[in-house]
């Protein structure tokens, strides 16, 4: 088993009102300079076999027509580095 | 891993001196020795963990019960009770072959802890009652009570369980109707969240939790069973825990509405198709609850295997697997040849199902787990016979100090002017101010039957769409009142709430409560407990409205303090024909506005007092039920008969505050002439019960009041709905921009 | 005669029964459909309800549009059948790509229930013929996910096609774009709004208004004069 990461971020040019809650929050609880927060959303996906150029591409299938949608939303895919060291 | 031997009952019976941590799981030495008594040996691991959370303050009612029987020793009679105190929630009929049920919860700890998961999961838990009793929800209510409103932590905790209630809610379908919001520092760490809900079904569909006939299988259906809220039901609920940190807070349940709606949908056709013989709701003790409840209900009894319950988290330990609280889980007791179609519609919905056990011919509750047996008790001891405590209980020392500080003695308004700045400063002040920011959150139109949502006197929705046949429910407390005198506190709560269902049309029927209290070991918290029990089982025989079910809060102190005594009651009513329901806000030009009832200098716990001078004593507002059954029934004849056009009941800001609210909700203004007999500060301002005020149409003045005149109802002409402005003619005069500015800035400015 | 119009029901769909009743109030024939089923039972025109369905979880909509029954809807709304999106509908309808643009969070970011008053932008579309261009009307909003966002060029296109077809007026409840409540396809058969007509059917109920029943007598008139 491998772990591919996908995360899904808003574009840039879309207003994320969240991430921008979050941001004024953080003078009150100290945090300093920090200019933009963007709040986004990662997947963990376990897959079975061996993660090839093939079963990505598959996933970037999965990203770009159910994770996210790209109207509003960027996506990006990556293998966990760290799940596939520890196997 | 490795794992210490399975306590089985056999290895109970063979090991009497192992030492369990029974301190730990919340019971006091002499319930252990019970426990032990019981059983005649020590109890396994598993069991003890059972009696643990059954046995708990928040399962058991051990403190209270002894007073909650009142409720059924003093019920009144009546024909509308079908199903009445120790079910899920009680139920009623309101004609027509229809049957409503209804119920309201605390969820206060919880809340507290984790604002938004609290209130969703007690919404969540509210519903799962009503559904267990054959019922379709059809509304919910929220009353609700935090700290100071400019307390740093109020606003943590409030917009956290205004989400919680509304992403729950709202998610479900289920129209938001009711409730109250109220901020008093005595509630700051003690925030009541109460939530309420009714469902409606045919009187044939009712249904029961127990599980009988022998051979018929114990069907557990909805989420998978999870870590969470373990312990919660005795540790969580019962024990007071001051100032917790976040690495020592209790695990805190998380709800899944999409799932509870799924829960509905699915019981429901179940239901439909006559699948089911008993019913119960997973909520605080989980599966120790559920399957002890249906066993000692039921006619036999009843072995569960724990393996078979679907796990979300596969380290659970059977002690876990019965305590654990994970929400949107049901169980069904289903006739073998049935169980095919049962799991089948399960499917239909993605709900996963499982039978996990069946009903036997004996009387004990056995559960296997790797086959051997962990759990042998008998399931009526679990359940039902826990302990009971006559807690000593004294009038506080203090009371008579309180009641001595007159508030009808605090210096009054000297000029108009001054009366003026005080009328806006109550009417702007959190407790009065409009609470639309918060309600705006919830859903009032789902399911297209809401007549009357907040801030309305009562939720109205309709019941039958050919007849108009509704139903109308309303909450209120007051623990300033309860405060100052709780057997009076309790029957002003009552009143009011029964005053509410009737300005809007609805003849009240029947009541259920959330008493919301400090800590039963304080003989003083447990007199106020006492009296305002007394006082509502005196008063609801009084009236005629039995209390058909409810829930007790006990803990909710901090250190020393605790909260106000905080009885809160919902009575629910009927209305033949929802189109001849009256709504609060002024209509037309012209009508004629009329105080009904009687107006004292009463000033004890009132709005004016806590407002203007920050003060709480001297005595609340005098009851008079009998007088109040009058006023109820001079204004559902109104109603009927088309007399009058809005009507707004009198409570806590006195008269003034009722005028502002009717005038800004209907867009019109009123100007009203203070009565001979009376001042302008007490006509405005008191807090007398029994008083509501109605607008009547010219043509019907004459028919109206001599209706009241007849009934012996005083009815006095004050004014009339017109302009721009409420006018108090010789005293002052403001602009409806001017109140609904001062009315409706303050919420969003403080929690916004 | 009659007009045969389906609701589909979607697990977390909460107002199928509501518009089924608003479709029977306007005197069509209501039928359900169901998420899993394909078929579409001969229907004259499909609604796709409000609601949150399977909780609006990963995206309002996303999931449920990827339903049996949606390869139908998808196909038949391409080929002319009229599809109206409610709330949650509307969400499905961009995620399906029947309708530009997407819905994302409120602004304020609460959910919001109001009264909220709409301008008739366009009355040419399969649901708009019996409003006047140009005419107010409240209508109950009620939504978490309302946002209508979509990029300039299409806005733009959207705008100078007419297929804006519902404006927020007074206030915007949720920060949508343009002030854009709900719009349609090019051929005008598939419209989505957020703010709910269903709710808007009967005097007494709700906000006691009626404005939301035209949406329904439009659909019928079209259907049987058809």
């Amino acid at each position: 088993m491998a772990r591919v990461v996908v995360d899904v971020m808003l574009k840039p040019e879309i207003l994320d009102p969240q991430g921008q809650a979050v941001q004024r929050a953080l003078p009150r609880l100290g945090f300093e300079g920090i200019s933009d927060v963007r709040q986004g959303k990662r997947f963990e996906l376990e897959v079975d076999g061996p993660v090839d150029e093939a079963a990505l591409a598959r996933i970037r299938d999965l990203a770009e027509s159910f994770l996210a949608n790209t109207v509003i939303e960027d996506f990006t895919v990556r293998v966990d580095e760290v799940a596939e060291a520890a196997k | 891993m490795s794992r210490t031997p399975l306590d089985t009952v056999e290895h109970a019976a063979a090991t009497p001196d192992v030492e369990l941590p029974w301190a730990e799981l919340g019971l006091k030495k002499d319930e252990y020795e019970r426990v032990v008594e019981i059983l005649g040996r020590r109890p396994t691991g598993a069991e003890l963990a059972m009696y643990s959370v059954m046995w708990s303050e928040h399962c058991s009612y051990k403190s209270s019960k002894v007073h909650l029987r009142q409720f059924g020793e003093k019920a009144p009679q009546s024909d509308a009770l079908l199903v009445g105190i120790g079910e899920n929630a009680g139920v009623v009929d309101v004609g027509q072959g229809y049957a409503v049920t209804f119920k309201v919860e605390s969820h206060n700890h919880p809340s507290y802890v984790e604002p938004y998961q609290g209130a969703a999961t007690g919404v969540g838990g509210i519903v799962r009652d009503i559904i267990a009793m054959g019922a379709r929800p059809v509304a919910v209510v929220d009353p609700l009570r935090f700290g100071a409103a400019d307390h740093p932590d109020t606003k943590r905790v409030l917009p956290g369980v205004v989400a919680g209630i509304g992403g729950y809610g709202n998610c479900l379908g289920l129209p938001n109707i009711g409730g109250e919001v109220v901020f008093d520092a005595c509630y700051q760490g003690n925030p009541l969240v109460n939530a309420g809900a009714i469902g409606v079904m045919r009187h044939e569909d009712i249904h029961l939790a127990k599980a009988s006939g022998a051979g018929n299988k114990v069907i557990l259906y909805g989420a998978r069973t999870g870590g969470d809220g373990i312990g919660g039901a005795s540790i969580l609920a019962s024990e007071t825990f001051d100032d917790a940190k976040p690495s020592k807070r209790p695990a805190v349940q998380v709800g899944d509405p999409f799932q509870e709606k799924l829960l509905i949908e699915c019981t429901l056709e179940a239901f439909k198709e006559k699948l089911v013989v008993g019913i119960q709701d997973l909520g605080a003790a989980g599966l120790s609850c559920a399957t002890s409840e249906l066993a000692s209900n039921g006619s036999g009894g009843m072995r569960v295997t724990l393996d078979d319950v679907p796990l979300r988290d596969s380290t659970l330990s059977p002690e876990e697997i019965l305590m654990s609280e994970s929400q949107e889980r049901m169980c069904a007791v289903v006739e073998p040849e049935k169980v095919g179609r049962f799991l089948e519609i399960c499917e239909k919905w993605d709900v996963i199902a499982t039978v996990i056990g069946e009903v036997t011919d004996g009387d004990r509750l056995e559960i296997f787990w790797h086959g051997e047996k962990i759990v042998d008790v008998d399931p009526r001891t679990v359940a039902h016979d826990g302990p009971v405590y006559e807690r000593p209980y004294a009038r506080p020392d203090w009371q008579d100090a309180l009641q001595a500080d007159d508030a009808n003695k605090l210096p009054r308004p000297e000029t108009s002017e001054e009366l003026k700045d005080q009328v806006l400063k109550l009417v702007a002040s959190p407790n009065q101010a409009s609470k639309k920011w918060i309600t705006q959150q919830y859903d009032h139109f789902v399911q297209g039957n809401t007549v009357l949502a907040q801030p309305e006197d009562s939720g109205m929705i309709r019941v039958d769409e050919e007849s108009g046949l509704g139903v109308a429910i309303a909450t209120d407390g007051n623990g300033r009142y309860a405060k100052l005198d709780p057997y009076t506190g309790a029957q002003l709560a009552l009143a009011e709430a029964y005053r509410n269902v009737a300005t809007t049309g609805a003849k009240p029927l029947a009541v259920s409560d959330c008493l919301n209290f400090g800590s039963p070991e304080d003989p003083a918290v447990m007199w106020q407990f006492a009296e305002a029990v007394r006082g509502l089982a005196d008063g609801c025989q009084q009236l005629g409205t039995p209390v058909t079910g409810g829930n007790v809060s006990l803990y909710n102190q901090t250190g020393e303090a605790a909260i106000h005594p905080t009885p809160v009651v919902a009575v629910l009513g009927v209305i033949d024909d929802v189109a001849r329901r009256t709504p609060v806000a002024f209509q037309e030009e012209g009508q004629l506005i009329y105080l009904l009832g009687d107006t004292r200098e009463e000033f004890g716990g009132s709005a004016w007092s806590q407002v203007v001078h920050d003060h709480l004593g001297g005595l609340p507002p005098a009851v008079d039920l009998e007088r109040e059954r009058l006023l109820a029934e001079i204004l559902i004849s109104a109603s009927r008969d088309g007399m009058i056009d809005s009507a707004h009941d009198l409570s806590d800001g006195g008269l003034i505050q009722a005028v502002v609210e009717s005038a800004l909700l209907g867009g019109i203004g009123a100007r009203l002439v203070v009565p001979d007999g009376l001042d302008a500060f007490t006509f405005l301002l008191s807090e007398s019960a029994g008083r509501a005020i109605v607008a009547v149409p010219r043509s019907e003045e004459i028919r109206f009041t001599d209706m009241c005149g007849a009934r012996g109802l005083p009815a006095t002409r004050i004014g009339v709905v017109d302009g721009d402005t409420v006018e108090i003619q010789g005293e002052f005069s403001l602009s409806l921009e001017e109140l609904r500015k001062a009315h409706e800035e303050t919420i969003p400015a403080l929690l916004a | 005669m009659t007009a045969r119009i389906g609701v589909v029901t979607f697990p977390g769909s909460l107002d199928d029964r509501d518009t089924q009743r608003a479709i029977r109030l306007a005197g069509a024939e209501p039928v359900a459909l169901w998420h899993k089923d394909k078929d579409l039972k001969q229907v004259d025109a499909v609604v796709l309800p409000g609601g949150f369905s399977y909780g609006d979880y990963l995206r309002a909509g996303a999931i449920s549009r990827f339903s049996p029954v949606m390869d139908t809807v998808i196909e038949q709304a391409k080929a002319g059948l009229p599809v109206l999106g409610i709330c949650n509908g509307f969400q499905v309808l961009t995620e399906a790509h029947l309708l530009p643009g997407a819905m994302l969070g409120n602004d304020h970011l609460h959910f919001i229930c109001r009264d909220q008053k709409l301008r008739v932008e366009n009355a040419e579309t399969a649901w708009t013929g019996d409003y006047r261009a140009g005419q107010e009307i409240h209508i109950p909003l009620k939504n978490m996910d309302g946002r209508y966002v979509a990029d300039e060029y299409t806005l733009d296109k959207l705008e100078a096609e007419g297929r804006v077809v519902f404006r927020y007026l007074d206030f915007n409840p949720n920060g949508s774009l343009r002030d854009i409540a709900g719009i349609t396809n090019e051929a005008g058969n598939v419209v989505g709004l957020m703010p709910h007509p269903e709710h808007a059917v009967e005097p007494l109920i709700g906000t006691g208004r009626t404005d939301g029943l035209p949406f329904f007598t439009s659909i019928l008139k079209k259907l049987v004069n058809a």
